[in-house]
């Protein structure tokens, strides 16, 4: 079989896989797709509460800046956590059929950025009506593609431990809650001391949150090191995932 | 030609066991990996055409086998070759999901058992007319019957047109008119020079479908041969240990009941 065939297949598994992922989802739901928006704009609001009455703010369009925190993180922290139980969940398919590993948490991820990209489109139409449109949005998918890349191969890592530990979905549960803090999401880049940026810089969704933030809000283009650096880290870690998932799924099935 | 081939192919697996000895407090909820060799040197291989069946009693190693050559599982040590498109049917309907239709269920079921996109367009009337169920192929598959799951599942599976085709006991499924027609349909395959490695305990489709028998007993290969030697001696010796463990049940009844009487 050749590579061009392979991947062909493969692409027809994986709109098969987030097809029924976004189906069952939302079916016998009267809301549907609308589902989505609540959680985010929940969160808006009560941390705009917080954040306005109940201490001071400065910031103008804080909900917009709040948003904007709080659309990219939930693509994470969902992505990252479905992901990693991606293979655990799917057990009978694993131990059946010889399909390729690595499509379960990468379906899983891109259903996720489905929902992600549904909710940037709405937000935008927000920012449209309050700022207006500017030509830095062209960088947004670009960003969107690279945050995919990272939440991938970071699910990979953990979706593959996952089936030799079980704890480890515990621990990305942690690790997400300790990151809704270390994140940028209801701060500023520019409220974290000079000395620790380089560690938020190097975390790609604070960085992502960082450049978003620039352009939808002051229409600046990402600084370039900043972009190189998310784009360096998101592959290392698909490629680091790669290879730690390869290693690994030989054996999924005898620990299934 | 060759198109599967085992060489010396074992597999080991790590079983947890908790000892909960409570006399003695060191041992005392101390968990220990202890080895259990599911196969054990198995070496055997299937030419283009071949229609091999695999029995043995509960344990012997033939699901474990079949996950090996599907790809599945993977072999402690030993070799396995394989040449040509593999159609696996390990157990049916795995990987439907109940909310999704049976059109949609088709999709995603055959995508993963290797179907193109094209195949499955192409193929799609004659896989629910197969399975009959076209008057209800929109509807959620768990509004279905479970002999209509497993009509679905096995006609999605005999229609992806595989060189090799590997199944785990899915001939009891549905009622006696669609085991027959599914017999007639493996049977048509193997008349195309499909090769067939199934396993069953129902003899009379071994020996309907299969000129050979390969005979697993506790991961080894017992015997390996034509269907009307190797079947008969291995029916014979299934009989025998369930008399075996018929006087041991007698036995233990009679000593429970004189220990009642005590």
């Amino acid at each position: 079989m050749s590579a061009a065939a392979l991947s062909h297949d493969h692409l027809y598994i994986l709109f098969n896989l987030v097809a029924k992922d976004f189906k069952v989802r939302y079916r016998n739901m009267s809301l549907g797709i609308l589902w989505s928006l609540v959680n985010p704009i929940v969160m808006m609001v009560v941390l705009t509460f917080v954040f306005t009455v109940l201490f001071e703010q400065a910031r103008k369009n804080f909900p917009l800046f709040l948003l904007l925190g709080l659309l990219p993180y939930n693509f994470f922290s969902l992505g990252w956590s479905t992901g990693t139980s991606s293979i655990i969940d799917n057990a009978p398919l694993i131990k059946r059929v010889p399909f390729w590993r690595e499509l379960l948490p990468i379906s899983v991820v891109l259903g996720n950025a489905l929902h992600y990209v549904i909710q940037m489109v709405l937000f935008l139409g927000a920012v449209l009506w309050f700022t207006g449109f500017n030509l830095q949005w062209v960088w947004i998918p670009f960003l969107i593609v690279l945050q995919v890349v990272f939440v991938c191969g970071l699910s990979l890592i953990s979706a593959s431990l996952d089936v030799y530990y079980r704890d480890v979905r515990y621990v990305v549960e942690s690790t997400n809650l300790i990151l809704f803090w270390l994140c940028p999401i209801f701060y500023g880049m520019v409220d974290v001391d000079p000395s620790i940026r380089w560690v938020y810089e190097l975390n790609p969704v604070s960085a992502v949150i960082y450049v978003m933030r620039r352009i939808c809000l002051q229409a600046l283009p990402p600084p370039v090191m900043t972009l190189a650096k998310i784009a360096l880290v998101s592959f290392a870690t698909l490629a680091l995932g790669a290879y730690t998932f390869r290693r690994l799924k030989k054996n999924f099935a005898d620990h299934l | 030609m060759t198109v599967i081939d085992l060489q010396k192919v074992s597999k080991r697996f790590l079983i947890h066991r908790k000892r909960q000895l409570a006399t003695d407090r060191a041992r005392r909820a101390k968990s220990t990996l202890e080895d259990f060799w599911a196969l054990r040197d198995v070496s055997f291989q299937v030419e283009a055409g071949e229609n091999v069946a695999l029995v043995g009693g509960n344990g012997a190693g033939k699901s474990t086998l079949l996950g090996i050559v599907v790809g599945v599982i993977t072999a402690t040590s030993g070799e396995v070759r394989k040449v040509g498109r593999l159609g696996a049917l390990l157990e049916l309907g795995t990987g439907f999901h109940p909310d999704l239709s049976g059109q949609e269920n088709i999709h995603l079921n055959a995508s993963l058992l290797g179907f193109r996109r094209a195949d499955v367009e192409r193929e799609f009337d004659s896989i629910v007319d197969f399975a009959e169920l076209s008057d209800f192929i929109e509807e959620p598959v768990r509004t279905y019957s479970s002999g209509m799951v497993a009509r679905l599942a096995f006609s999605v599976a005999v229609h992806i047109d595989p060189d090799i085709l590997i199944m785990d006991e899915v001939l009891s499924v549905g009622d006696k008119g669609f085991q027959e027609k599914c017999k007639k349909r493996i049977h048509d395959l193997a008349g195309q020079g499909k090769t067939l490695l199934f396993v069953s305990h129902q003899s009379a489709a071994v020996e309907a479908l299969c000129p050979r028998t390969v005979w697993l007993e506790k991961g080894r290969v017992r015997l390996d041969g034509p269907t009307e030697e190797v079947v008969p001696l291995y029916e014979a010796a299934m009989t025998e240990l369930s008399q075996i463990r018929d006087s041991a049940e007698v036995v233990q009844t009679r000593l429970a009941a004189g220990d009642d009487a005590d």
